[in-house]
């Protein structure tokens, strides 16, 4: 590890400012950050530490729905009865996620913000865009069993690790913010991650130094709420192909750079398409590497079966 | 971009471990593992990966189980640590401790204080009702500590010799035990 400087920050207006200091970086829980600090892919220079601030409660808002603090655990989250009653998705993604002693210390604000597991990323020996821009891309004529298939770009072909952001984009959830100017800011949960275009080091649409201090779900939408993650171990992995349905809305998960609205199968669904039809609305888009070819049949089955209803043991 | 620092700080601060308030002065970027092992004399809490994916480090930061190898010790200034000596000694083994001893739930041992860390975290968890990816009913107030539970909750520490078997038996002699 690099050698840096450590603060508690008081409030979240001071973190933000203080994160305007150049190679500022913000530490939650820790569990993504310090693991690639060892490995010195990334190397602030001063650490701001956000993990005790008052952002750790789950309040219900005026609307019906809920707002959860940014650092507000996965497992608090996932434990929460309201979550649980009325988000069950939400709950299911983040069980899905990490391992427990992972998910007791990682936050929902960290678990957002979490880098790509694209195994050329974590391999400094290698070039890669997001590491090091203009590198080139080590995925791509590599091995990208895991990468994209949707969205992807020449430059970079990783996915986005996260569970549950995949249940948040179908739960069509926003994302509250503080800017450094201590502006307060909403965005959409699906226009927070970036798709790589040519400048896939640049991984979310939030300023430099703006701390993300809270996740809005807004009220659950009439009908079914299921999570299905397909992965190479029962327990503990990351994702090959992960499918969030939160009534008539759909969101997969292990195949772009961001959480994947599944817009077109939503309209095709809408319109009267079969459920087969409704899959390859959306898939029609992909573009496979070849080792990641399987995807898409994967993709396709257990959307089928998703929307089906199928029993998944 | 690359560090302008040469150096690291030192930071000071307080921390209790095993019950006892430690006062220490290390690197900042000493994590919570090594602050234990090489700095307060506590080897029993092992390094296995390093990264996160083993679980040989977990250790219990008020009552509930983290990786200490993905946490600062700076972190954790005020809080409250419980490491496999704080669990039980010889003479005096926590009953868990004695589980795994009877149902032999270990080979070369180096996984087994933070599968008993672990255990001892999850079975908290469970006591407080919180759920699993194995829980069938989101809505349950009581979990069900079937087998399936146990592996689901336990998936986080790798044993490297196999003894899953043998652990899960030890597990379930404590959680029967006191269900």
């Amino acid at each position: 590890m690099k050698p840096f400087t450590y603060e508690r920050a008081e409030s979240a207006a001071g973190a933000a400012k203080a994160a305007e200091t150049p190679g500022a970086r913000f530490l939650a829980g820790g569990t993504n950050l310090l693991d690639l600090m060892k490995l010195e892919i990334e190397r602030p220079t001063h650490l701001i530490d956000v993990g005790r601030l008052p952002l750790s409660q789950v309040e219900e808002t005026a609307d019906g729905g809920l707002r959860i603090g940014a650092v507000v655990s996965n497992s608090a989250a996932a434990a929460d009865r309201r979550v649980r009653t009325l988000y069950p998705l939400l709950s299911h993604a983040l069980l899905a996620g990490a391992s427990a002693q992972l998910r007791n210390k990682a936050t929902i604000g960290g678990n957002l913000l979490q880098r790509t597991r694209c195994a050329y990323f974590y391999d400094a020996a290698k070039p890669c865009n997001k590491r090091a821009p203009g590198a080139g891309c080590s995925a791509l004529g590599g091995d990208a069993r895991g990468n994209a298939i949707l969205g992807a770009s020449q430059h970079c072909v990783a996915t986005h690790p996260s569970d549950m952001a995949v249940a948040l984009s179908a739960l069509e959830a926003t994302v509250e913010t503080v800017t450094p100017a201590g502006a307060a800011r909403t965005l959409g949960i699906d226009d927070v991650h970036r798709l790589p275009g040519e400048t896939p080091h640049i991984e979310t649409n939030l300023e430099p130094g703006e701390l993300v201090t809270a996740v809005v779900l807004p009220p659950p939408p009439e009908g079914r709420q299921e999570y299905r993650k397909v992965r190479d171990r029962a327990s503990y992995a990351g994702g090959l192909f992960s499918l969030a349905l939160a009534g008539n809305r759909m969101a997969l998960g292990s195949v772009a750079l961001k959480p994947w609205r599944a817009a077109k199968s939503e309209a095709a669904l809408a319109a009267g398409a079969s459920h087969a039809e409704a899959a390859e609305a959306e898939l029609a888009d992909a573009r496979p590497l070849g080792r990641n070819q399987f995807k898409l049949t994967l993709a396709r089955r257990v959307m089928v079966a998703a929307l089906e209803g199928t029993p998944v043991r | 971009m690359d560090s302008p620092l040469r150096e690291a700080p030192v930071v000071a601060f307080e921390i209790t471990v095993n019950g006892a308030p430690r006062q220490v002065a290390v690197d900042v970027r000493t994590t919570l593992l090594d602050l234990l092992r090489e700095h307060l004399g506590l080897p029993g809490t092992k390094k296995g990966c390093d990264h996160g994916q083993c679980g040989a480090c977990t250790v219990l930061v008020g009552g509930r189980r983290i990786n200490s190898c993905l946490s600062l010790a700076v972190m954790h200034e005020g809080e409250s640590v419980t490491t496999i000596e704080g669990v039980g000694l010889p003479g005096n083994l926590h009953p868990l401790q004695a589980a795994f001893l009877e149902r032999d739930a270990f080979q070369c041992g180096y996984c087994t204080p933070g599968q008993i860390c672990s255990a001892l975290g999850m079975l908290e968890e469970v006591s407080r009702g919180e759920p699993s990816q194995a829980t069938e009913d989101l809505g349950a107030t009581t979990i069900a500590l079937t087998d399936e539970e146990i592996r689901e909750r336990m998936s986080g520490n790798i044993c490297r010799c196999s003894a899953y078997p043998q652990i899960l038996e030890a597990i379930r002699d404590v959680a029967g035990a006191t269900a």
